[in-house]
């Protein structure tokens, strides 16, 4: 599965590098610069996030988690999942660690996707760090408002689903 | 604090674990970047923008999200990309479908990031939950533009 995913993304970035470099030597260069640049940039916060997140996860406190976020949670369960997203810091993996944590110690994977959702949506510092410098920021507090009940009715739909 | 707590065999098993983990993304990030570095060389902007501008309608708000599915890369990349497409005439509602699309369905990140923790069952499960987001949250934002909020003075 892993390989599988590695080979499709390497063929993507061949396509698109083989059609940069149709248009010009300069386009070419410039991409994989861009990119390589930004992957050395990802490292250290990557190094970071994974390796401390293992040691996040293995410390949440796990007694606590199936009665709060549990299948049985219901509403309740989303809402304080969807709270805990919006105040968890770190970089991309934090949120992802905890959730996937927090589903091995019981909790209930509405409850995980309403966590997961509201952190990659409105995370606090990730509008303070990325969006906010980058964008205008009346646009960044409308797209953050316009989010706000997203995580409730992506809980409402992986209920409707099923389980997964 | 789990060294203290668990001692030091447990401390050098997680540790082991992550730093394989970690290992096992490299290539994936290093693809992800490269393929977000070409596709912003390569994609057409001014096409786009005339896409999902505050003409677009619905279909822009689909297309907006489409293409926040497409595009790769991480929020270096996104969010500049975002405020370029405002400043060359798209709507804000088409940009926060855009970036919660990318957010929420781009299939880099949930190949990257998400799915060494949760495996793909899940991961599928929480996409195909996360498919009419974008619009929702493109729809609130337009209906926040037109009862009044003022966003343009702050587009450059």
């Amino acid at each position: 599965m892993t390989l599988a995913i590695n080979i499709l993304l390497w063929l993507v970035v061949g396509t698109l590098a083989f059609i940069a470099a149709m248009r010009g030597r300069v386009l070419f260069n410039d991409g994989a610069r861009i990119g390589v640049m930004e992957f050395v940039l990802l490292l250290p916060r990557i190094a970071i996030g994974v390796v401390g997140s293992g040691f996040v996860a293995e410390a949440l406190p796990n007694e606590w988690i199936a009665p709060w976020l549990g299948p049985e949670s219901g509403f309740l369960g989303v809402i304080i999942a969807t709270l805990g997203g919006a105040l968890t810091p770190g970089g991309p993996v934090v949120g992802f660690s905890i959730g996937a944590a927090a589903l091995k110690s019981g909790a209930g994977a509405p409850q995980v996707i309403a966590y997961s959702t509201a952190w990659a949506l409105y995370a606090i510092h990730r509008l303070m760090i990325w969006e906010v410098p980058m964008m205008p920021a009346r646009v960044v507090w409308l797209r953050a408002a316009a989010s706000l009940p997203l995580p409730f009715v992506a809980a409402a739909l992986a209920m409707l689903l099923g389980r997964p | 604090m789990v060294y203290v707590r668990d001692g030091r065999d447990h401390f050098f098993t997680i540790l082991f674990g992550d730093v394989t983990l970690f290992a096992e993304m490299l290539p994936k990030v290093l693809a992800g970047c490269l393929i977000g570095a070409f596709v912003t060389l390569l994609l057409p902007r001014e096409l786009v923008a005339r896409w999902v501008g505050h003409e677009s309608g619905f279909a822009g708000l689909l297309i907006a999200a489409f293409f926040g599915f497409l595009l790769p890369g991480g929020p270096i990349t996104i969010y500049p990309v975002a405020g370029a497409f405002l400043v060359m005439g798209a709507d804000a509602g088409a940009v926060v479908a855009f970036i919660v699309s990318w957010t929420l369905i781009g299939y880099t990140r949930a190949l990257v990031w998400e799915l060494p923790f949760f495996g793909p069952h899940f991961v599928i499960w929480r996409i195909i939950a996360a498919l009419p987001l974008p619009i929702i949250a493109g729809v609130l934002a337009r209906i926040a533009v037109r009862a009044g909020f003022e966003y343009r003075g702050d587009v450059k």
